[in-house]
């Protein structure tokens, strides 16, 4: 018995009781479900072991909705807890827990493969390829990424939570002060999703440079393409960083050695820093390519091309320097003194000027334009507005003197969501809207779509911006209570409030892909948008091979130019298309990775060696497999052109 | 869009008369640090207010004026590439702003880090802030005293905090007095400020550390140099000397309420500074001086 003790819930209470019995009834459901609709085979086929950039692309998208809704129910239940003095709905432990599964949740299995699934979907599309450079690791990249969000989510339920806040100081991550197995869960949930995450860099990089469709020179390639490359080359110089991080924090925990201990020579800052050296560059990360998919859309629904081209891709170069540069400025309060602190405060607010430029460039692309107002656009016409306040705070919490005020506050929390949600998640939906029909055929309703949007940018203005208020008069973040005489009462009620307009925004987005599964009309159209760049250029929903004949490209609006000006792309006649074959190993090697993660939080051993020498396995036969993919014939692809109508494009 | 900003004013009313009763407190400075970053921050608002009120001012007019239904439907958006001019303006008015703000900074960092404007010649007084799950001690090393959970100053005098840690970094805060400045285990960090008012002000751990991090709180009360010299000469007239033991079972994970000692516990467990620091890895000394933390960690 002694062996399972360790698996249980160190702080139980009747809601993580309740969350089990959940857990297991869906379960229960999905299983059964898939069995009595004899899915199993259409599910591995289809989706389990497929190497297609789309399926892998929709799968992290369908993933990051699930893991909104976990991230999501944490915040409202936070926001609850704090809405009145001396609540009592959460105890100390329990919020502590909350928060730092909300931050983690949201930031690594929400934010991050929803970008990247985008991505995924639509950069071989934009430049003309018929996948990324190495699809089987793909699979991999998606697998791994998906046994690290399960092995998160299950922390809940088999051990505990990890409870030290989503950075993870030490010294209170340590044993000492966080003995339950919750931040062995963290080192280990990260670190297997993060590996997947540098793969996935090094995968995007070398699509980019080498996959391009001939004529797409580096400054003929769309701005989300654009924003995709920096981004994964900012991935692959920030992770390594993490992954030795979490390393040495295993071995802390686990092995007993002392890197970021206060005792024999170890340093607990030194945490912060590496943290932080890979922290910030993920915050631009994840808003460049937020700031891409805004760029497409603005210049879609303006109908003009995008202004300032050149001034856009320069400014994320700049940017993606200038984010490796700035990581002290989220603790000048450790006392490096003031020089240290100037040098961090000028490099931060630095960083202020290329992000301007973009804001104005948007501003001049819907300048004599032809603005109409879809779901998409309205995002990206909420988010100019809203990004700017929460850019200029952060413009305030770069002034060394001042942050000394802000730090650690609601300040702070308003400002990083005030940029996180109208940057990256509003512009993740945006795109989500935008590129919906390539992925599916169908447009998603308006009309819930814009309700959805109301209901989350108000929402978002009154959740949030009360905070900056409540930080100025003294709340610290992570407090889970607070006594009525602090005053704190009235304005964390007002948050309370957006944070449920928001929770209906998200339920109507979701309602929206059901209502618009069954009653949309299909008949949309290749270019339902009147788009400009080269995924709009095939059909909706884009065939296996992506395009029939490989298009030939003079412009980075290429599919414009083709309905406007004349332009042929595609110029070749259909040739054989050579495809990656599916594989089981990804998915297989996912699950291994999953039972090492688990073995190695609660230290068991024989799980770890055994797992590992499976994935070696693996691996070893990857290496001496014979696979050289499989080639659709020209019928194939004429019969399959024709029945999009369109056997010319 | 005109909703919106409905919504905006409405919700910054709503925030304004909520708080309109009296002033957040990092804006109700009682002393020359908290001053300056008060005016840092009003300076920051403003200029911050200039930016987004252009932004959304242009946003909003580009809107109405070039939406689709405003135009005629054979209406085609020109193509424009850019312009060296606007490119210019764009990046030279916020490289200006830059500047500006990052003189500011600069300025008054060094301004904050120093000891207080119209202080300096002043001896200051040194107090050991030091943290423990989850309570505050405060040793007056001059005074020989040592507080706990509340924390004493002469107003009209440069204090000196040296801060540090008996367990996770927190950050010492007095938001009317002064900003934040982490404490650690290892190292000793210095806090300068001063109250010019007498008063009782609201000072806390701002810096997550754990389960009772919400009530990890201190009172600080500012008083006259006499009357303050009168507190320390009562204390040694009825408080009882700390011990080893006494404070070691205080360092127990836990709250306490507000507690009062003569002597300071630097005498039998110094703060990590000098030979004392986690990091001097030189001398023999501070092998001694790891030992004894490492006990502290076990009790």
């Amino acid at each position: 018995m002694e062996f399972f003790e360790r698996f249980a819930v160190p702080h139980p209470s009747p809601l993580i009781y309740a969350s089990m019995v959940a857990i297991g009834l869906v379960v229960i459901a999905i299983i059964a479900g898939i069995t009595y609709f004899k899915k199993w085979g259409y599910l591995w086929d289809e989706w389990l072991t497929t190497v297609d950039h789309k399926r892998i692309g929709i799968m992290y998208i369908i993933s990051a909705l699930l893991m909104l809704f976990r991230g999501g129910a944490d915040a409202v239940m936070m926001r609850f807890q704090t809405s009145m003095p001396e609540n009592t709905f959460l105890d100390a432990q329990h919020y502590n827990e909350v928060f730092t599964t909300h931050g983690i949740v949201m930031i690594f299995f929400m934010a991050m493969p929803f970008i990247i699934g985008l991505m995924n979907f639509v950069v071989p599309l934009q430049i003309g390829a018929r996948d990324v450079a190495f699809p089987r690791l793909n699979a991999l990249s998606f697998w791994l990424f998906f046994a690290g969000a399960m092995l998160f989510n299950i922390s809940f339920v088999v051990g505990g939570s990890p409870d030290a806040g989503w950075t993870n100081y030490y010294p209170l991550a340590s044993n000492e002060f966080s003995p339950s197995v919750g931040v062995n869960y963290y080192n280990w949930a990260l670190q297997i999703s993060g590996i997947g995450t540098l793969m996935s860099g090094i995968n995007f990089v070398v699509t980019i440079l080498k996959m391009r469709a001939p004529g797409m020179k580096l400054m003929k390639m769309p701005m989300f393409t654009w924003s995709a490359l920096i981004t994964n080359i900012i991935i692959v110089f920030a992770f390594p960083v993490l992954t030795i991080a979490l390393l040495m924090g295993t071995f802390d925990r686990q092995f007993g050695t002392n890197f970021f201990t206060s005792v024999n020579g170890g340093m607990d800052m030194m945490w912060a820093n590496l943290f932080w050296i890979w922290g910030h560059p993920e915050v631009y990360i994840l808003i460049l390519p937020a700031f891409g998919i805004y760029s497409e859309i603005i210049s879609t629904f303006s109908q003009r091309n995008l202004y300032g081209y050149t001034s856009m891709v320069g400014s994320m170069v700049i940017i993606s320097l200038l984010s490796f540069l700035v990581w002290v400025h989220h603790f000048f309060t450790m006392g490096h003194g003031a020089l240290t602190n100037s040098i961090f405060s000028i490099t931060t607010m630095a960083i202020a000027v290329p992000t301007g430029i973009k804001i104005f460039n948007w501003l001049l692309t819907m300048w004599r334009g032809k603005i109409t107002f879809t779901v998409p656009m309205l995002y990206s016409v909420a988010f100019i507005p809203l990004f700017t306040i929460g850019g200029v705070t952060g413009v305030m919490l770069a002034m060394a003197s001042a942050d000394y005020q802000y730090h650690n506050t609601m300040f702070l929390v308003a400002h990083f969501h005030n940029v996180i949600i109208p940057g990256v998640v509003f512009a993740v939906l945006a795109g989500f809207t935008y590129w919906w029909p390539k992925m599916f055929g169908f447009l998603l309703n308006e009309r819930i779509g814009k309700w959805a949007f109301w209901n989350l940018a108000i929402g978002f203005c009154f959740a949030f911006f009360p905070m900056y208020i409540t930080g100025l008069d003294g709340q610290a973040r992570r407090m889970y209570t607070y006594s009525e005489a602090t005053g704190f009462g009235p304005l964390n009620m007002l948050s309370f409030f957006g944070a449920g307009l928001m929770a209906i925004g998200f339920v109507l987005i979701v309602y929206n892909v059901y209502y618009s599964f069954r009653y949309a009309p299909r008949n949309v159209g290749d270019d339902p948008w009147n788009a400009r760049s080269l995924e709009w250029a095939t059909h909706n929903p884009v065939p296996e091979y992506n395009f029939a004949v490989t298009p030939e490209v003079k412009s980075s609006q290429a599919f414009w130019d083709q309905k406007k000006h004349g332009h042929s792309l595609f110029n070749k006649e259909y040739e054989e298309i050579h495809m990656p074959n599916k594989s089981g190993v990804p998915f297989i090697m996912g699950g291994l990775f999953f039972v090492f993660g688990f073995s190695f939080v609660f230290s068991i051993w024989i799980g770890v060696i055994l797992s590992l020498l499976a994935i070696f396995a693996c691996m070893t036969y990857r290496s001496f497999e014979q696979d050289h993919g499989y080639h659709i014939p020209v019928k194939e692809i004429k019969e399959t052109e024709e029945k999009f109508g369109g056997a010319d494009k | 869009m005109k909703l919106k900003m409905l919504i905006l004013s409405l919700v910054f009313t709503i925030a304004v008369v909520l708080t309109g009763c009296e002033p957040v407190l990092v804006l109700d400075p009682q002393g020359p640090q908290a001053e300056t970053t008060a005016n840092v921050i009003w300076l920051s608002i403003a200029t911050m207010a200039i930016i987004v009120i252009v932004v959304m001012t242009l946003l909003a007019i580009v809107l109405f004026k070039y939406r689709a239904s405003k135009q005629s439907d054979d209406y085609e958006p020109p193509h424009i590439e850019g312009n060296h001019i606007v490119e210019g303006i764009i990046i030279g008015i916020p490289v200006l702003i830059v500047i500006f703000l990052s003189i500011v900074s600069v300025t008054s960092t060094y301004k904050v880090e120093a000891p207080p404007e119209g202080y300096e010649d002043q001896e200051p007084l040194v107090i050991y802030a030091s943290s423990s799950n989850w309570k505050w001690h405060f040793s007056y090393p001059e005074e020989d005293i040592e507080t706990v959970n509340y924390v004493f100053i002469p107003t009209n005098r440069p204090i000196e905090f040296k801060l540090y840690s008996f367990g996770p970094i927190t950050s010492f805060w007095i938001p009317q007095l002064a900003g934040q400045k982490y404490a650690m285990a290892d190292m000793v960090t210095t806090l300068h400020l001063a109250a010019d008012n007498p008063g009782e002000y609201m000072g806390r751990n701002a810096n997550f550390s754990g389960e009772g991090f919400a009530e990890n709180i201190f009172n600080v009360t500012a008083l006259p140099q006499d009357e303050f010299d009168q507190w320390v000469e009562d204390i040694h007239a009825t408080a009882n000397p700390i011990t080893e033991d006494t404070f070691n079972e205080l360092l127990e994970p836990g709250h306490l309420g507000q507690l009062t000692f003569t002597g300071t516990h630097l005498d039998f467990s110094p703060a990590p500074e000098g030979e004392h620091a986690g990091h001097d890895h030189g001398s023999s000394e501070s092998e001694k001086e790891q030992e004894d933390h490492s006990e502290h960690g076990e009790h």
